[in-house]
């Protein structure tokens, strides 16, 4: 145990010292990560940045800062390790900042009017923890964290936003730091405080916002790679999911366990701009 | 100013399977249709490489935009009701078809003893078994009578399944042979026998091979795809309403559909109800659509709701008991389909493959199958595995005691991806006289209506009969060689999740006038031109999914329809 956590210090240092923290370049200034990734020529650091998706830039949010805490928070929920990438390779952060940005970001299908009661009822309301998998008729099929209950006036990205602004003042309060600078064990416990409902905060309950960053982690791991995680199926293959497929007839009956090397929703929709009618 | 339409003979309010099935009835009797939905249109080129889980599973694609409209909940009568908000915590189907576009097919009849269960009780166990405040009443109508519309709704659907030892011997067989027997479903069969118990197949809306309807209508094979409930079917082989019933009543040039089309009123003189105002959501006009008849099929919440935005019926009062608009509320809410899930260290299934009722069952604590005498909850439910096809995002099943998140959740959730089952109970769900609709006092939808209140809380019926599915549960898992076995654990509380569409009640069926909104043939008592048509009729929950009773019932519906349009007056 002790030695894991060496490694993930170590690692953590490397990303530090290297100017590599999710995906992206950490310079000192405005400018710096542009200046840095032109003067450093052929260094890993460069040819990890042309092996990004060009899909990986920000949308949503506007502050560099806000998107490396929110980075380093998805990684503390599914870290790197001896299985495969953790959240960070696989997009993840990237992929809640699309989905931030979209309609699920403003609540576009989300009964939103007032009044947004702020009490004890609604307290109570926000603090039940049914897991999405245990609500009822068919609910297996969803993922097992609780359902995050909305109560309040901001949308799901203004929530994020505040959610990630706290968890930096939380830091700077218990620890004198950044998030992105503290240690594994001392993130954990930021993020344990959240989860527990030990810190304030605005007008929404701060297990809301957990509840919301544990799900959207799972699902950047775990999604189809259209929406910016889950890069290169590695979530897929890490856990042997074949993706979409036409069908199944001829194997589910098999007593094996068949691994197949996964396809995604483009392989299946026979997507791009190529078709049939062009080809043939 | 609403512009006036022409009069019609039937005008339909919300088209799945309800409205699907009144649609295609009234088409092929020569009536002229018009029938209104509040959804966009839909077919099978809408679902043609559907297989997404994020847009469809996580964000609901197919669910009711709830920017427009939702209900409030609250437990008790002197709590307010918040709105439930999103659709992680709300979900009902919407667009053409319905839900029965994303449901999952699990296909079983009520049985004798639900149709006449407070008969049967008292028969059996005397008056003093039920408790005071349980509303349980007979339906109205008997399983000998459902029986032929079960038999048209399954014939329709094109039902895959195999006789259940303990059900009523069929007249017909299902229409189709059962699904194929995969590993899980094996393991579960076998484990049942060995302790004494009645396995089958459960009956499903999933094609075993090709079938033509008696409508002439074609569905596929079905590919055991895994993307089943919650998606439309890429390949036309799952029963919906869009593959049978919408189409048989497209061929109709009697038959005219509107999409986006929002009712807000049934018009109403005090005695016959004369048409509805609906809104055109996509330009903002009002339309008055006259009709001699006015069928209301659309969710059990808009049912609800529209009767009593009409002023329609006598609306229930909690306090005095009397009234039956909203009375009988009831659903398969956090209590139902609980269980336990078993872990296998050393086995792996492909539960990546599935479909949406693939699965096997035990009827063995359903209904009155079982001495209640000295058990502390009345009805049962099905004991049931299920091989849905499980997602990438789903599929996070980890042991009871292992952290939510970081390395040993993801060590947990890779490990256990293809080694868990779950297995669960559908009990029956009673009503209560505290259980019940109204309008919100305070929150409102687009149009500045009141939106549905859910007054809703859990009884010890519900937690018991949860305890006693979970330990039957156990039993069977232990029996399958699970080496963990973690118990589902029962809910203190009703928590505001509406999730399952599994919601009924409110504008019951019956045959007493001060305890029932419609009678048998679903024709309103109080306004003989008015057929209330779902879920919405249900008394009680019955032991088993619902969607096959709420086929049954359409079609009798469809029948005392067009015996009123010959005869007129109440039917019964």
């Amino acid at each position: 145990m002790a030695e894991k956590n060496e490694e993930q210090l170590s690692r953590r240092r490397f990303l530090k010292n290297s100017g590599m923290v999710a995906g992206g370049v950490v310079g000192g200034s405005l400018l710096g990560g542009l200046l840095t990734s032109q003067l450093q020529t052929k260094d890993t650091t460069d040819s990890k940045q042309e092996n990004e998706p060009l899909q990986h830039a920000r949308m949503f949010f506007s502050r560099k800062e806000d998107f490396d805490t929110l980075a380093a928070a998805t990684e503390r929920i599914f870290p790197e390790d001896d299985l495969g990438p953790g959240a960070i390779e696989l997009g993840v952060p990237y992929f809640i900042d699309k989905q931030l940005a979209g309609s699920w970001g403003t609540n576009a299908k989300a009964y939103m009017r007032d009044p947004f009661d702020q009490n004890e009822h609604v307290y109570e309301y926000q603090h039940k923890d049914t897991r999405q998998d245990k609500a009822g008729p068919n609910t297996s099929t969803q993922a097992p964290t609780p359902t995050p209950r909305y109560q309040t006036r901001m949308n799901r990205g203004e929530l994020f936003l505040a959610g990630i602004r706290r968890i930096q003042e939380v830091s700077e309060e218990e620890y004198g730091e950044t998030f992105v600078a503290l240690d594994a064990e001392q993130q954990d416990k930021i993020l344990q405080m959240f989860e527990a409902g030990e810190v304030e905060m605005n007008a929404v309950a701060p297990v809301t916002f957990f509840n919301f960053l544990l799900q959207t982690t799972l699902e950047g791991v775990y999604s189809d790679p259209v929406y910016g995680g889950n890069k290169n199926m590695m979530g897929w293959k890490m856990k042997e999911y074949p993706g979409p497929r036409m069908g199944y007839t001829e194997e589910i009956e098999e007593e094996e366990f068949i691994v197949m090397e996964p396809k995604s929703l483009r392989d299946y929709q026979g997507g791009g701009t190529s078709n049939g009618n062009q080809t043939g | 100013m609403a512009t006036k339409l022409d009069k019609v003979d039937v005008v339909v309010v919300g088209v799945g399977w309800a409205g699907g099935i009144i649609s295609a009835e009234m088409a092929k009797a020569g009536k002229k249709v018009v029938a209104l939905e509040r959804g966009r249109s839909a077919k099978t080129e809408d679902y043609i490489g559907v297989k997404d889980e994020l847009r469809y599973t996580n964000r609901f694609e197919l669910m009711q935009d709830l920017s427009h409209e939702t209900v409030t909940s609250r437990n008790n009568l002197d709590e307010t009701a918040l709105p439930v908000r999103t659709r992680d915590e709300m979900m009902a189907g919407t667009d053409l078809g319905g839900g029965s576009v994303h449901w999952a097919g699990a296909t079983y009849r009520y049985w004798p003893y639900d149709f006449e269960i407070r008969s049967k009780t008292i028969e059996r166990y005397g008056e003093d078994k039920i408790p005071e405040g349980m509303q349980l009443q007979d339906w109205g109508i008997t399983y000998e009578e459902m029986e032929k519309y079960y038999d048209k709704w399954e014939k329709t659907a094109g039902i895959s399944g195999e006789q259940d030892p303990l059900a009523p011997k069929r007249k017909n067989d299902w229409p189709n042979p059962p699904l194929k027997e995969t590993p899980p479903l094996k393991l579960f069969k076998d484990a049942a026998k060995n302790l004494g118990y009645h396995p089958f197949q459960i009956a499903a809306g999933n094609m075993s091979q090709r079938y033509e309807n008696p409508d002439g209508q074609v569905l596929n094979p079905c590919m055991y795809c895994a993307f089943c409930t919650h998606y439309g079917c890429d390949f036309g082989a799952k029963s919906d309403a869009l593959v049978t019933v919408i189409p048989t009543a497209l061929k109709h040039d009697n038959f005219e559909l509107r999409t986006h089309a929002y009712v807000r009123r049934v018009l109403y003189d005090g005695d016959k109800a004369k048409g509805v105002m609906y809104v055109d959501t996509m330009t903002g006009q009002e339309y008055e659509q006259p009709a001699d008849v006015v069928v209301l099929s659309a969710f059990t919440f808009t049912n609800n709701r529209l009767l009593m935005l009409s002023d329609i019926g006598r609306p229930y009062d909690p306090e005095t008991r009397k009234g039956v608009i909203g009375r009988n509320f009831n659903g398969q809410y956090n209590s139902v389909h609980l269980g336990a899930r078993g872990f296998f260290d050393n086995k792996k299934f492909n539960l990546y493959m599935g479909a949406g009722a693939l699965g096997a069952a035990i009827n063995d604590f359903a209904a009155d199958n079982f001495d209640h005498s000295d058990l502390d909850f009345l009805g049962g439910g099905a004991i049931e595995i299920r091989q849905y096809g499980d997602g990438a995002i789903t599929s996070n099943k980890v042991p009871d005691g292992t952290p939510r998140w970081g390395k040993e959740f993801k060590k947990n959730s890779i490990f256990y991806a293809h080694r868990s089952l779950q297995l669960w109970y559908t009990p029956i769900v009673m009503s209560w006289w505290h259980n019940y609709l109204d309008l919100d006092p305070t929150y409102k939808d687009d149009f500045g209506d009141p939106l549905l209140r859910v007054t809703y809380k859990l009884t010890d019926q519900d937690r018991n009969i949860a305890k006693f599915g979970i330990e039957k549960c156990h039993e069977i898992l232990e029996e399958m060689g699970a080496d963990i076995i973690d118990d589902d654990e029962v809910p203190k509380e009703f928590d505001h999740i509406f999730f399952g569409g599994h919601y009924t009640g409110g504008v019951v069926m019956g045959d007493d006038p001060a305890t029932s909104a419609v009678n048998s043939y679903l024709q309103m008592w109080d306004v003989d031109n008015l057929f209330v048509v779902g879920g919405s009729a249900f008394p009680q929950f019955g032991s088993h999914h619902p969607t096959p009773t709420i086929g049954a019932l359409a079609y009798r519906a469809a029948e005392g329809i067009e015996k009123y349009m010959e005869n007129g007056g109440q039917l019964v």
